[in-house]
């Protein structure tokens, strides 16, 4: 299955700052953009190009880290270094910020929507991980702060169909949390990398869990139930991608779509891993079917599959910039 | 005959290639040493160079292909003081990245066995999220500014 990367459009997103994340909203027509100057800037199509359709500057005193779409596409929330999670309700043209969540110590690093719609979850420098719920009114409370990780969370993200929650840490484990009595707690810590675990992805049936590392690999988890009855979960690494990243593996990105794993490196490239069919589901096999050795002129922050056309992919970079390209293969 | 007077040639050749690359190494890490040497220590009125938290020597260079090279720095810093040990390792990683003019990648380390956390400081150094956040600190970024700013800037 060798396939190619094609780049349709680069953007100078956000000038003299770093490019730290971009998000496709549900309906696939929008990305949203986030970084060093403080901003998110939201882009649309307009004939061939991607143009800027607004900027929303005034909701963070620092950097902005990661953005996230609710399921529905009419709320963003977004994650910055000035400690808070900024709710923002789309209008017609534009955005207006809703509600501020404050309560984490310090960074948050990343927030992410349950599928559901009713639950956010946030993840900080301060070792936590905090699961909010929002009602009809749209009022944030938070349920649950747990404290699993002994360093930085780095990212949370929600599992496709179940209400269950992962994280990533500099502490170089990942963390699998369920709701239990109304509170969320750790059932798993998965074990394995040598160091920071920078980021997730869960493939489309939510069976298996990829993760990247500082230490410039993927790994892939799966769920293997004990058989026995007990509600213990342990997740085993069952495939361990080494020896194609040059340097850290900012961000990984399975595709809902194609299946297609998707990864953003500090080697400034880009990489589409497909699954070999005909390996065990147990082990799988992974190859490389695409890379970009040069996708930018610095370290690929983020990267990201549309959600609606198979094959579409952004990727962004600390040079400031977003990309989007097409990934085709031949099988 | 003929043949091992054309191997010899190569063989010669490549020599000559290899030396190129270790001189054109060497006068990167000058480069890169230039811009560090003049640091200034946090706490003492004297440059990085000057307490031997620098040296040439501590500056390796590889290249990673394309006009691009891999940049790695060992720092000794003169007290034991974690705190004191990542300020000057973010002073590095700015100065670095402001006034190098080459495409690069930078790696900063403590040598080893020169503290007792040394790995923990290796780690922090090295995560670009901390450093980021770390120069959004208004008295981290003061701190660094006084370090790293040249007289005449």
């Amino acid at each position: 299955m060798k396939g190619a990367l094609e780049l349709l459009q680069r953007v100078s997103a956000h000038a003299d700052a770093c490019c730290w994340y971009v998000a496709w909203n549900p309906a696939g027509t929008l990305l949203a953009s986030c970084g060093g100057d403080r901003a998110i800037r939201i882009w649309g199509k307009e004939g061939d190009s991607w143009e800027c359709k607004c900027v929303l500057a005034d909701g963070h005193q620092r950097t902005v880290r990661k953005v996230a779409w609710s399921p529905c596409g009419k709320y963003l929330a977004s994650a910055s270094f000035d400690a808070t999670t900024c709710i923002w309700k789309k209008t017609d043209d534009d955005f207006e910020s809703l509600t501020v969540l404050e309560g984490h110590e310090n960074e948050v690093k990343c927030v992410a929507w349950a599928p559901s719609g009713n639950l956010l979850a946030t993840c900080s420098r301060d070792k936590s991980v905090w699961i909010w719920e929002v009602d009809e009114e749209d009022e944030y409370e938070c349920v649950s702060v747990v404290n699993s990780h002994t360093q930085d969370v780095k990212h949370v993200v929600w599992h496709p169909t179940q209400e269950l929650l992962a994280s990533a840490s500099y502490d170089n484990k990942v963390c699998i949390y369920k709701e239990e009595d109304d509170d969320w707690e750790c059932r798993a810590t998965l074990e394995g990398h040598e160091s920071t675990v920078w980021s997730l992805a869960f493939d489309p049936e939510g069976r298996r869990l990829a993760s990247c590392s500082d230490d410039r690999t993927v790994k892939i988890w799966k769920e293997s139930t004990a058989g026995d009855g007990s509600t213990d979960e342990s997740w085993k690494c069952v495939c361990t991608l080494s020896g194609f990243h040059g340097r850290t593996v900012y961000d990984v990105a399975w595709c809902r779509l194609t299946g297609a794993l998707a990864t953003a490196c500090g080697d400034d490239g880009v990489r589409v891993f497909r699954e070999d069919p005909t390996a065990d589901s147990e082990q799988p096999v992974f190859f490389m079917s695409a890379h970009v050795p040069k996708a930018h002129g610095q370290d690929v922050n983020c990267v990201s599959w549309n959600p609606k056309e198979a094959g579409l992919l952004a990727t962004c970079s600390d040079n400031g910039e977003f990309a989007i390209w097409k990934y085709s293969s031949d099988s | 005959m003929e043949l091992v007077s054309v191997l010899l040639n190569r063989a010669w050749r490549l020599t000559g290639l290899s030396d190129k690359r270790s001189r054109r190494m060497e006068e990167k890490a000058l480069e890169v040493y230039d811009v560090i040497r003049t640091i200034r220590d946090p706490e003492k009125p004297n440059t990085l160079e000057e307490l031997d938290v620098v040296t040439e020597k501590c500056v390796e260079v590889q290249e990673l292909g394309d006009d691009e090279y891999l940049i790695i720095i060992r720092f000794s810093p003169t007290v034991p003081h974690c705190s004191l040990a990542t300020l000057i390792g973010l002073c590095l990683q700015v100065k670095l990245q402001r006034c190098l003019p080459f495409k690069h990648k930078l790696e900063i380390y403590i040598t080893e066995g020169t503290h007792s956390t040394e790995e923990d400081i290796n780690k922090q150094i090295n995560d670009k999220e901390r450093v980021a956040a770390a120069m959004e600190n208004p008295n981290l970024r003061e701190m660094v500014e006084q370090c790293v700013t040249e007289p005449d800037d």
